[in-house]
């Protein structure tokens, strides 16, 4: 059966979407019948893919209006006479085609102090409990599609990339700050850098995440909290004074 | 032409590949104070390490305390039907604890036991519970604590950058040409030393758990600047990849799914892999359902399950099923978890490979079988090595990681790739510093090299009419996986090598009139360059390989011969074209023979090679 894909093509300074007809075969998922499309009717379709698995967040753009990974969208998630739409990540300037310059995301990373462990003792092994590890193993499952990213008001509608860092690093500012064995303070940058109050708890990160993490109720809440009970609690601003804990 | 505007970086140490091996290389090269760039087709964090599910081996003896480093060599030796490097396995078995430790320190969260130790599962061939984990995402973790952790450690990384070839002067490293995906505009990498880290070449078959960057470009490379390849017969079909539905046939079903206790069944319902026991196995292996049972509970005396057997083992008994009409409706064999364990210690133990089967086959495999079939997952050779190093016969070319040969032998150990990728990739940052450090007197890259390299990649942009890349790559794939396969006879071998000829007179026809801006059809043609290598270097040497041996099996030369272990297989360019040829192995050290070949219960006596 034939069915119709309409597809951004173009640069960051010009494009259009393109209709495309191709023939599909049972169980194929979105990304397949683009590279049908690449192989039989546009060879420089231009379009990033690797593991096809839903492994890598590598093939993220908008189907329909929705943010997704297209290695693991079904075509039968569609009604037949459905046509397909496809654009590249809104949030993000377009390189080509479906390609978008992800590279602020990199830089969001890199401004994040590291992971600062405590010092083994007498040489023996870390200790941690699976209970204690567990709530941060779901924070090191993203898979890094940016998705969530994607769908975040501050940085898609508002454009305040220089405020806050997204979803994304939010949960990997827990992911440290929760760390059993981690010794780093980043609540003030966290408030003060990263922007944790600019996040207005819509959840749509949490809806788009293939990994079903569960970022808005267990990663950014829990860092506001640790902020709120930094700089706003009056009882822990004396404690916090007298023990010398940074509040700036 | 004058190229001396082209746009140059310049670095002690060039990494090209971002996976597990180049990254750890990276770090040890920065660490050492060198100037240290890496280059990778994708963006960081994306590399084929991502898809590794089951664990990183290493004998922490955390679950078993029985456990150490001489078991988990001979488990390797054995595994690689003792073709291996000897040096090699001994030093992968004896870092692998210590690279796994680093790892945590540098923020790595693994699934912990009882008492809060790093927790080991069972895994095929390993003796004792020996893999390192986290759930069926290890390989993600890994990546990301190494990515983490480098752009901390001044290393420059430079992604989706795709390298070309490698420059010479003089015979020594000098330089890299590669260009970037985004613009199609060429760089080149001035460097005293290169480490390649570019993967297998899985892309060369049609069923295959491998990315589209696996097209053997570091083979490719090193070929080319007149490095040798070795064991390229040993390419391993993991036993269990999806095949339904078609289009994502291949994907990989972690081995973590066995050594957790699921079985295989064929379309009888009988557990098939009790028929299929090979004699060396015999005695470490169950034989009833009963005692296969009782291990999995875990009686520390019982033997272990037959689906645990080593992957050639199994991945042949289920194509043995299927041709013996007892294989599954989409022509695998299933694999049955939900009758074994609970719902939840499966959603909790194989959380991806319960999305993967939810998500693209609408199968529940806590209630249901998968089906599965043999996929081709990774290349035990490529690029040969110095064992303590990580040289190449050429001077400043470095290789670590799935594109280097020897650590495996004729067939690898699950679990062993993650920790060869890290095990090595140190040693392989080691290596490049003491030959830098070495080194005197300027190199240069040459104008006349780097002409030449852009000419052939500019020439299929601007080739009017040609060949379709998609469709040369599609032909390739089809002539791999029919006459190169699982097993393999030498009459199919010698048509294959034919077409193989054939096709790579087609690769030079090759157009793609477009613009090199972003374009996957042109980055497709330029890749195809080294597949059409790797796949011809397999060909020959499974064609020399007159016996069978691990992931090598030929239906014309059934069984190990003797004097298969006498020699190693290397490739190499000359004038005439590629040449294949057995060299000669060396005699291993004694002590590492001792305990290679010592039976379990010497080695568990202690004695043997202490």
């Amino acid at each position: 059966m034939e069915r119709k894909f309409n597809i951004w093509r173009g640069s960051a300074e010009k494009g259009e979407f393109k209709t495309y007809s191709i023939k599909l075969e049972r169980g194929m998922v979105v990304l397949d019948a683009i590279h049908r499309i690449q192989a039989e009717h546009s060879n420089d379709l231009a379009v990033r893919w690797n593991c096809k698995a839903g492994k890598c967040g590598s093939c993220s753009m908008e189907i329909n209006g929705r943010p997704k990974l297209s290695c693991m969208t079904r075509m039968n998630e569609f009604a037949e006479d459905d046509s397909i739409t496809i654009q590249p990540l809104k949030t993000f300037p377009i390189i080509k085609d479906l390609v978008t310059d992800v590279s602020w995301n990199y830089k969001q990373n890199k401004m994040i102090p590291p992971f600062k462990p405590r010092v083994k003792k007498n040489g023996e092994d870390h200790v941690m409990y699976q209970q204690d590890v567990e709530r941060i193993q779901e924070f090191r499952k993203c898979i890094e599609c940016y998705l969530c990213q994607d769908v975040c008001h501050v940085l898609r509608d508002q454009d305040k990339k220089e405020r806050f860092v997204g979803p994304r690093f939010m949960v990997r500012l827990a992911s440290l700050e929760m760390h059993p064995l981690d010794r780093g303070d980043r609540i003030p940058k966290i408030k003060n850098e990263f922007g944790s109050g600019m996040c207005n708890i819509t959840r749509c990160c949490t809806d788009v995440c293939p990994e079903h993490i569960q970022i808005t109720d267990n990663g950014i809440i829990p860092l506001k909290e640790r902020v709120v009970d930094r700089f706003y609690d009056p009882i822990m601003w004396i404690y916090n004074k007298l023990f010398g804990i940074d509040t700036k | 032409m004058d190229y001396s505007d082209i746009q140059t970086i310049e670095h002690d140490v060039l990494v090209v590949g971002a996976g597990g091996a180049g990254i750890r290389a990276a770090i040890e090269c920065a660490s050492k104070g060198l100037s240290t760039g890496i280059i990778s087709k994708s963006l960081l964090g994306k590399a084929h390490t991502v898809m590794a599910e089951g664990g990183i081996a290493a004998s922490l003896g955390n679950v078993d305390s029985r456990d150490n480093w001489k078991i988990h060599f001979r488990d390797t030796m054995r595994g690689g039907k003792f073709l291996n490097q000897w040096r090699m396995a001994e030093l992968h078995a004896k870092q692998a604890p210590d690279r796994v430790r680093e790892l945590e320190e540098w923020g790595a969260v693994f699934d912990r036991t009882d008492k809060g130790l790093i927790n080991q599962r069972n895994f095929g061939g390993h003796r004792y519970p020996r893999l390192a984990h986290v759930g069926d995402r290890t390989g993600l973790e890994i990546i990301r604590t190494l990515q983490d952790f480098c752009v901390h450690h001044g290393i420059s990384t430079h992604m989706e950058c795709t390298g070309l070839d490698i420059i010479l002067d003089g015979g020594k490293v000098s330089g890299l040409l590669a260009y970037w995906r985004e613009t199609g505009r060429f760089v080149l990498f001035k460097a005293k030393a290169i480490i390649l880290a570019t993967g297998g070449g899985g892309k060369a078959w049609k069923v295959t758990s491998n990315s589209w960057e696996y097209t053997g470009d570091g083979l490719g490379m090193a070929y080319r600047a007149g490095a040798e390849l070795m064991d390229m017969e040993f390419t391993q079909f993991h036993p269990t990849g999806m095949v339904w539905p078609p289009s994502v046939k291949g994907i990989l079903v972690t081995e973590g799914v066995r050594g957790d206790g699921g079985v295989l069944l064929n379309s009888e319902g009988e557990r098939f892999m009790f028929n299929y026991i090979p004699e060396k196995f015999a005695s470490e292996t169950a034989d009833t359902e009963e005692e296969a049972s009782r291990w999995l509970d875990g009686d520390r005396e019982a033997r272990r399950p037959p689906e645990l057997l080593t992957r050639d083992v199994v991945a042949r008994a289920i194509k043995k099923e299927v041709e013996a009409g007892r294989g599954s409706p989409n022509g695998g064999a299933f694999l049955d978890i939900a009758s074994r364990r609970p719902a939840e210690f499966i959603k909790k133990k194989l959380p991806s490979m319960y999305h993967q089967f939810k998500e693209l086959a609408e199968i529940d495999i806590t209630e249901q079988p998968m089906e599965v079939g043999p996929t081709l997952h990774y290349f035990m050779g490529g690029i040969r090595v110095n064992s303590n190093s990580q040289q190449t016969n050429v001077p400043g070319l470095f290789a670590c990681g799935e594109c280097a040969a020897g650590m495996h032998g004729a067939n690898r150990l699950g679990g062993n790739s993650l920790s060869d990728l890290l095990v090595f990739g140190k040693l392989a940052g080691d290596g490049a510093t003491d030959y830098i450090n070495s080194l005197s007197g300027q190199l240069k890259c040459s104008n006349e090299e780097v002409g030449k390299i852009i000419k052939g990649a500019t020439d299929i942009l601007n080739r009017e009419n040609g060949k379709n890349p998609y469709l040369v790559h599609e032909k390739l794939q089809n002539i791999m996986q029919t006459f190169v396969s699982i097993v393999r006879t030498g009459e199919e071998l010698e048509a294959g090598l034919n077409k193989l000829q054939e096709l790579n007179a087609d690769i030079k026809k090759i157009s793609v009139p477009a613009s090199a801006q972003y374009n996957p059809g042109w980055n497709e043609a330029l890749d195809l360059k080294n597949l059409i290598v790797t796949a011809e270097a397999v060909t020959r040497a499974a064609l020399i390989r007159q016996e069978s041996r691990g992931a090598h099996t030929r239906l014309d030369f059934v069984g190990e011969q003797e004097e298969g272990l006498e020699y190693n297989i290397v490739i190499k360019r000359t004038d005439s074209g590629m040449s294949a040829e057995k060299v000669r192995r060396e005699d291993p050290p004694k002590e590492l023979a001792d305990i290679g070949f010592a039976s379990l219960a010497e080695l568990e006596g202690g004695g043997i090679g202490a």
